[in-house]
């Protein structure tokens, strides 16, 4: 469906609109200009609010020089087809907005369904980057990993800040310094991203998930993973975490309390869909670690992965700081800015661009990030048909061990009928060679029976030497053979000086050309192969 | 016609025995020659025992009492040594495949030469049995020899383009092969029976026309065979006629009584049977499968099925050498678009560079890829690329998952996850090179057209696939450029 004003084919380009963002916290701003070139390639005309990109490192001399127009809020809000954001728009925002205007941004419909109904009541159609399903094809669309992979990041960033050490052991002349000892816990894309940055500062750095399927990932990238004894995969839908069992909680409880006594740094980014932050750190634990050490919560929001855990916050507890930010990807506006701007691009790639702009309905990924549309409330989406395994976990395209076995018992009850039929064959084989042989023996004349002899003989051999040809030279082997099966060249040789009959010898002359063609030909362009082999 | 080893146990002429031993010294000297081959570091001398053996046998063939027209043999060997020798000078690597097919069929037709020859020449002395064996050999050997004669010069035309690689499916082909080797048989009792009487062989017209009827109905047999397999087949034909090839070569020495060539045509013949075992177990295909022919055509609606895998993400010659550049191992896995596309020179002077600036670059060899067996080898050989850095597939795959950059070359079959991980793929269970484990790959390709097997090939949508698309030769020069 296109917007009412551009019907008929006219190519007329889309006004996209670019606000600043409301809340004064929220520095980042929804597309950067190095982005609006691309969003200009597509069609589109974009027009960015004065001052959008001021907290982000984006001038509006940037934007127009990226060829936007800089104009004002008003002229953004009423003029508009579509409006870029990052943050949920506010009531006021949304007040402003008018039937058929398209909004993109981070919506999370699933704790803002006040704002959902007044967009859906706006007539709004409303597109939650937040909400794109996480399939490979949407990859590039996927905002959520891009601002996890930043949060991950700027979490170690900021524990180093209040952590008063290296990371990295060095032995100084003033004395050794033992290297930090990180905890992450969960290994999504924020959590690995937080272990690269603690190896890459040179800390020792654990991981821990419940899914067992991210522990290549995690000891790909130089830390340990950490095994709970206990028999549970956590690989719940979409590739995300599902709730575990009491007995696999307090397991994993027990872990992290022997854990707290022995690091420096716990970053915890657990989080289940749908519900509140795990509580996996309690006050007791805080108060078994060493004095100087730091939590960063990166469930902060959602609760926290921590009981003392203030969203928002910096906390002290017995000399521990929890660090409870909640806008650790706002923390490096200019690069989430980008990373955001090029989902907000790909978005509207996938939507067609400015001249087939269009919300397709059957498009998975549109569908799934569209929240309201034609005045209702479209969220959530209907569910796919097939389980969704996320690209991100999946990595090297292995099975799930549950996969395997399911094969293994299917090969298993499909190999005892071909094994039998194999016997039977081998069985068969073994009388006919048996019957032959007596044939043979019975009816064949002596002589040859000695050639029969010398030719099986010969087979053994040859199959015996042809087995320890390297590959490399198969080529060459075969060229070999061609010359010396040219040695048929003796037939001809035999009957070319036949003394009786005329036709004979005709055709001895000319088995004789082939063969020696062959000869020849085939033991030269061996060793004009051979002598190509060089180490 | 006196067998050799009669004649070596009980002849008295010291000529005979003279000559046998030399054909002795020839086979022994034939099977050192393969055995040489077994190693780069063995096989130059390995090729000179064959060459030696093969003089030593000539010179006492000729110098037996049994050839004496020495003009005759001039006049039929001095042309055909010049065009073996131009042949073999000539010869481009990439087309080696066609030379190979085409020497095969020289074999295949010195054997129904010999074997009309052999028929043709009176037998005087042969008792009943001795005239039956006689007769069976010769029906066999031509019979071998024009299904290799015919089999080989379709396949050297397909090789070389002249004929198109698709499979040529006729309906009721089985039916037809099947018809085809009954008439055979019944053709050959009817021969046997007529050539034979009380007091030895017969030669009439009648043997002549049937001995013709089974070269042409065989003929046609092998024709119809090589045209109903496709293109990536070709190793395994071109290594099953290898095979025929000796069989013939062996069924020409038990109607002559020859040892030595039985003993050479039953290497030769093991020879080719092993490389299509080889070929075919890099397949996961059945030899019998492979023959009937016919892959690649009926799958080909698997592929629209999983068109919509993801999206596909390019990559410019540029970037892919600044990812080489950076990178501490690349791997390199050609197929036969390499081939096609002439591009191994270019290729091993982008290694070349590559290992100057310190990057390991090693190549992996799938044994199915390319037309025929080691046929990638040659190629980067040829080009200079030194053959340590060439590492078979069980070789390399262990260490694929470090290695940095994967560049894929005109393969593509070969490095399919959907062999090993979907149980559905009509290649599933053939073993692959493991590209998809390395941190990037980068796929050289034409178009996203499916390989050979006519299977999506799900590499392509990997999250570490990059593709680089347009004809390998000018991506590799853009990348030498960007150097």
């Amino acid at each position: 469906m296109r917007s009412d004003t551009y019907e008929a084919g006219l190519q007329i380009a889309m006004k996209l609109g670019i606000p600043r963002e409301v809340r004064s916290e929220e520095r980042r701003v929804a597309v950067a200009p190095r982005t609006v070139e691309r969003l200009r390639k597509l069609g589109f005309d974009v027009q960015v609010e004065a001052g959008a990109g001021a907290q982000a490192n984006c001038s509006d001399a940037k934007y127009i020089e990226a060829g936007a127009a800089i104009v004002s809020a008003a002229d953004i809000w009423q003029q508009c087809d579509v409006v870029l954001k990052v943050e949920p728009p506010s009531d006021t925002e949304i007040a402003s907005m008018r039937q058929g205007q398209i909004l993109l941004g981070m919506i999370w419909p699933a704790n803002n369904e006040p704002a959902l109904a007044r967009l859906a009541a706006a007539g709004v159609t409303a597109i939650a980057m937040d909400c794109v399903p996480r399939i490979s094809r949407a990859q590039k669309l996927d905002v959520l990993s891009a601002l996890a992979n930043i949060a991950g990041y700027r979490s170690i960033i900021e524990a180093a800040h209040l952590f008063g050490r290296f990371f990295a052991g060095q032995m100084t002349a003033a004395g050794r310094v033992e290297p930090a000892k990180v905890l992450v816990i969960g290994g999504g894309v924020a959590g690995l991203s937080a272990m690269t940055a603690a190896r890459g500062l040179g800390a020792i750095v654990r991981g821990f998930d419940t899914r067992l399927a991210v522990k290549e990932q995690v000891e790909s990238l130089g830390a340990d993973f950490l095994v709970l004894n206990f028999e549970e995969s956590g690989e719940g839908e979409g590739g995300y975490a599902k709730v575990m069992s009491e007995a696999f909680l307090e397991a994993e409880m027990k872990l992290f309390a022997e854990q707290a006594i022995e690091v420096d740094i716990i970053i915890t980014t657990a989080m289940i869909p749908g519900r509140d932050a795990p509580v996996l750190i309690t006050a007791g634990m805080v108060e078994t670690m060493k004095e100087g050490s730091v939590i960063v919560d990166l469930a902060a929001e959602r609760g926290g992965n921590c009981a003392l855990t203030v969203a928002g916050e910096v906390v002290e507890h017995h000399g521990v700081s929890i660090v409870g930010y909640t806008d650790l990807p706002g923390r490096m506006p200019g690069l989430s800015s980008r990373l955001y701007g090029n989902a907000i691009a790909a978005m509207l790639e996938e939507m067609g661009g400015n001249e087939d702009f269009d919300i397709d309905l059957d498009n998975e990924i549109i569908r799934g990030a569209l929240v309201t549309h034609g005045g209702e409330v479209m969220w959530p989406p209907p569910k796919p048909d097939d389980p969704i395994i996320a690209p991100d976990y999946s990595k090297d395209f292995g099975k799930r061990p549950e996969d395997a076995e399911e094969e293994d018992s299917a090969l298993s009850t499909a190999k005892i009928p071909s094994g039998l039929l194999r016997s039977v064959a081998t069985g068969i084989g073994a009388i006919a060679t048996v019957g032959l042989l007596i044939v043979i023996g019975l009816w064949a004349p002596a002589s040859f029976a000695t050639h029969f002899t010398v030719f099986i003989l010969a087979c053994f051999v040859g199959w015996q030497v042809v087995w320890s040809v390297a590959p490399a030279l198969h080529t060459p082997l075969m060229s070999v053979t061609n010359a010396i099966s040219g040695i048929i060249i003796l037939g001809g040789l035999l009957h070319l000086s036949d003394t009786s009959a005329m036709s004979a010898v005709v055709l001895g002359v000319i088995a004789v050309f082939f063969a020696t063609i062959n000869i020849v030909g085939g033991f030269l362009v061996t060793r004009r192969m051979l002598a190509m082999f060089r180490r | 016609m006196h067998s050799m080893i009669e004649i070596f146990l009980a002849s008295s002429e010291s000529g005979h025995s003279l000559v046998a031993m030399a054909y002795l010294v020839a086979g022994v000297l034939f099977i050192l020659s393969l055995a040489g081959l077994s190693k780069q570091e063995t096989a130059e001398r390995g090729t000179w025992y064959g060459i030696i053996g093969m003089l030593i046998a000539l010179a006492a063939a000729t110098l037996s009492p049994d050839v004496t027209r020495y003009g005759l043999l001039a006049l039929a060997m001095v042309p055909a040594a010049v065009i073996g020798g131009l042949l073999a000078a000539r010869v481009q690597m990439t087309g080696m495949p066609q030379l190979v097919a085409l020497l095969h069929s020289f074999v295949g037709a010195a054997a129904v030469l010999v074997g009309f020859a052999s028929f043709l020449d009176p037998h005087a002395g042969m008792n009943t049995s001795e005239a039956i064996v006689h007769e069976i050999e010769v029906y066999i050997g031509i019979c071998v020899g024009a299904i290799t004669l015919t089999g080989s010069v379709i396949a050297c035309l397909k090789l070389h383009g002249v004929m198109s690689g698709k499979p040529l499916m006729i309906p009721g082909r089985h039916l037809f092969n099947l018809a085809a080797l009954i008439v055979t048989v019944l053709i050959g009792v009817w021969f046997v029976s007529g050539a034979v009487s009380s007091d030895g062989i017969v030669i009439d017209t009648t043997g002549v026309i049937l001995l013709i009827l089974a070269t042409v109905i065989t003929g046609v047999l092998g024709v119809h065979m090589v045209m109903a397999i496709g293109g990536a087949d070709m190793p395994v034909v071109v290594s099953m006629l290898n095979s025929y090839s000796g069989w013939a070569a062996a069924a020409a020495g038990f109607m002559l009584g020859n040892d030595l060539l039985i003993i050479t045509g039953a290497l030769v013949g093991s020879s080719g049977a092993i490389l299509s075992f080889i070929m075919c177990r890099g397949m996961n295909r059945s030899f019998v499968s492979v023959i009937l022919g016919g892959f690649g055509a009926a799958e080909g609606a698997v592929a629209s099925s999983d068109a919509d895998q993801g999206e596909v993400i390019e990559i410019s010659a540029e970037d892919t050498v600044g990812h080489m550049q950076a990178a501490k191992s690349v791997v390199i896995v050609p197929g036969y678009g390499m081939a096609v596309a002439q591009a191994q020179h270019a290729l091993a002077d982008l290694t070349k560079q590559l290992r100057e600036a310190g990057v390991t670059v090693r190549f992996a060899i799938h044994p199915v890829a390319g037309r025929l067996p080691g046929h990638m080898n040659v190629l980067l050989a040829e080009a200079g690329i030194p053959y340590d850095i060439v590492l078979e597939m069980d070789e390399i795959n262990a260490d694929l998952p470090d290695t940095d950059v994967v560049l894929v070359i005109g393969a593509n079959d070969i490095v399919n996850p959907g062999a090993e991980n979907d149980p559905a793929s009509p290649i599933a269970g053939m073993p692959v090179l493991q590209v998809w484990k390395s941190k990037m790959v980068v796929v050289m390709k034409r178009g996203m057209a499916t390989g050979y097997a006519g299977v999506g090939n799900p590499l392509f949508f990997h999250e570490n696939t990059r593709m680089l698309f347009g004809d390998a030769k000018k991506s590799v020069d853009g990348m030498l450029g960007a150097l």
